[in-house]
């Protein structure tokens, strides 16, 4: 044993805000679907509570035996559009109920997979699910949702896309006053992963096993650190190397987590999602970092250069210290969960249109964006479709989190609190794409999606 | 014979009488039985690391660290106790 690096994991944990962000437990509802919707929903409750009874419990213990904290204890279920297709005439909020249930008396704070996979069209729970959403996440507390809207294979399905920018508005209308809390818990995806499991997208894809323990990991405070005390003088290819290394201390603790919770639910291990998660704690930040590489503030002409380089480094360095990686596995640029990204996007100098541009390097897109409360639903369906066309074409995970702050406008700010946290309500171009959207109809798949 | 279960505690704060005594006192409670001791003064601050074996421990190491937790406080110290595997996940391949 070696004395300094035992105090250097001491360090990270005390100073430096490394932790463990979420144990999330993957649970498939296959077996619960049923023509009797207030079965169909007793069944979801029942099996929730079954298997993941023990999960709260279990990331306490193990959070005490190793010193690491462990942040968040979650749920994902298969997407409930599949089950909502068995009994197309009920309304599929008695699902979300059933979740919202299920997941206060487990102990989770968050369920997600109150989600609709519509990429290539809709099936016959779809539409009434997606329509259900405002009120689903309007009457409960612990729900998230998402739809996928795209995939390289499949093209962008426009008449989705349009759908969504009228439904993100309707979530924050009806929830407006809790700080249009609703429209940060749904997320709308392209090439969304099917073991996310991170919030709000998480949901149990269709191809997992019954049961699976997914963990996602953090750190960006022991990243920053890191470049602060050795990153002097240092070239970029220095910096990769020391964010590398960094990333594979931080994994091996997600995966020594993920293997011990496996272990001790007796459900099989799924992946470690090398995510550097940030959190509103001073330090906890992605921007810190790309402010660190020597940009005078995260938006600066550079960022995206430092956020690819973030991005690539961590995947390499984590890829190595797990033995599967999946999810989202990257960079998160969450705006009002991140400190650095508050300021920046509060002094002006990160917009919404550098925060586009950084989508197309980091591991997901535009995540927790406050903008103005009158933005018509034709531009925030624009800002989906223009999303959904960068991962479709670059092969990879984007997606849109933004909260329409309804009654107020750019410059003031919502205050969601905890790890959701606050932040300033950004400029929209005022532009409309209204007829492009209205068009409706898909994109189709590019190049990209002919491999075979 | 079982595999040797350890677990490291650390002790850091300031300085005192007594701080060895009372943490290896404590461990002779719990039936933990203490291989190695490093310890040193860096700035006026002491840190102190021990490497004990808790195969045949009295306690779990949740409950482990949280009685040791308690004695920090006690002590105004910070001590922690953590499974060896987390160090050795982290800083071997």
């Amino acid at each position: 044993m070696n004395t300094n690096e035992i105090l250097e994991t001491i360090n990270m944990i005390d100073n430096e805000d490394l932790d463990v962000r979420t144990i999330t437990m993957g649970i498939s509802l296959l077996d619960c679907i049923d023509p009797d919707p207030e079965r169909a929903a007793q069944k979801v409750y029942d099996k929730i509570c079954r298997y993941a009874q023990n999960l709260v419990k279990a990331g306490e213990d193990i959070s005490r035996q190793y010193g690491i904290p462990i942040i968040n204890k979650r749920n994902s279920v298969t997407p409930i559009a599949t089950l909502a297709g068995a009994c197309p005439s009920a309304s599929p909020i008695r699902f979300a109920k059933a979740l919202d249930k299920a997941a206060h008396t487990v102990g989770v704070n968050f369920i997600g997979g109150y989600s609709a996979l519509v990429h290539k069209g809709f099936g016959p729970g779809d539409y009434a699910l997606i329509e259900s959403i405002p009120q689903a996440l309007d009457e409960t507390e612990l729900v998230c949702s998402s739809v996928n809207v795209g995939t390289t294979k499949a093209g962008i399905n426009m008449d989705a896309v349009e759908k969504m920018g009228r439904i993100i508005l309707e979530t924050a209308q009806r929830t407006a006053d809790r700080e249009c809390i609703g429209a940060a818990k749904l997320v709308v995806f392209c090439n969304a992963p099917e073991d996310n499991p991170f919030m709000a997208g998480a949901f149990h894809g269709p191809g997992e096993p019954d049961c699976v323990i997914n963990v996602g990991v953090s750190g960006p405070g022991v990243v920053r650190a890191a470049i602060k005390k050795h990153g002097d003088g240092c070239t970029l290819t220095e910096i990769a190397e020391l964010i590398k290394r960094t990333a594979f201390k931080i994994t091996r603790m997600g995966q020594l987590v993920a293997q011990e919770a496996s272990r001790r639910l007796c459900v099989p291990f799924g992946i470690v999602d090398l995510s550097l998660a940030p959190t509103p704690a001073i330090g906890d930040s992605v921007a810190y970092i790309l402010e660190g590489m020597g940009l005078e503030q995260c938006g600066a002409h550079g960022t995206t250069a430092a956020l690819a380089l973030l991005n690539d480094a961590v995947k390499k360095g984590g890829v190595m210290a797990s033995s599967s990686v999946g999810g989202l596995s990257g960079a998160f640029i969450p705006v009002t969960e991140d400190a650095g990204m508050i300021e920046a996007a509060r002094s002006g100098c990160l917009t919404l249109t550098k925060l586009e541009a950084m989508t197309a390097v980091c591991s997901v897109g535009l995540d927790m964006i406050c903008i103005p409360g009158d933005t018509p639903a034709e531009i925030i369906s624009g800002i989906i479709a223009d999303e959904a066309a960068i991962g479709m074409v670059n092969s990879k995970t984007t997606a849109v989190r933004v909260i329409p702050a309804v009654g107020r406008k750019a410059g003031e700010e919502l205050d969601f609190g905890g790890l959701l946290g606050k932040g300033p309500i950004m400029e929209v171009n005022p532009a409309s794409p209204a007829e492009f959207i209205h068009r409706g109809g898909k994109i189709p798949a590019p190049m990209q999606s002919l491999k075979n | 014979m079982d595999k040797m279960e350890k677990a490291v505690i650390t002790v850091i704060g300031k300085d005192m009488v007594g701080i060895l005594a009372k943490v290896s006192n404590m461990c002779a409670e719990k039936d933990v039985n203490v291989l190695e001791v490093t310890q040193s003064i860096l700035h006026d601050m002491f840190v102190m690391v021990m490497l004990v074996d808790i195969t045949h421990a009295t306690v779990k190491v949740a409950d482990l660290a949280d009685t040791f937790d308690a004695l920090g406080e006690s002590l105004n110290l910070k001590i922690h106790v953590m499974h060896e595997d987390i160090f050795n996940s982290m800083h071997r391949i």
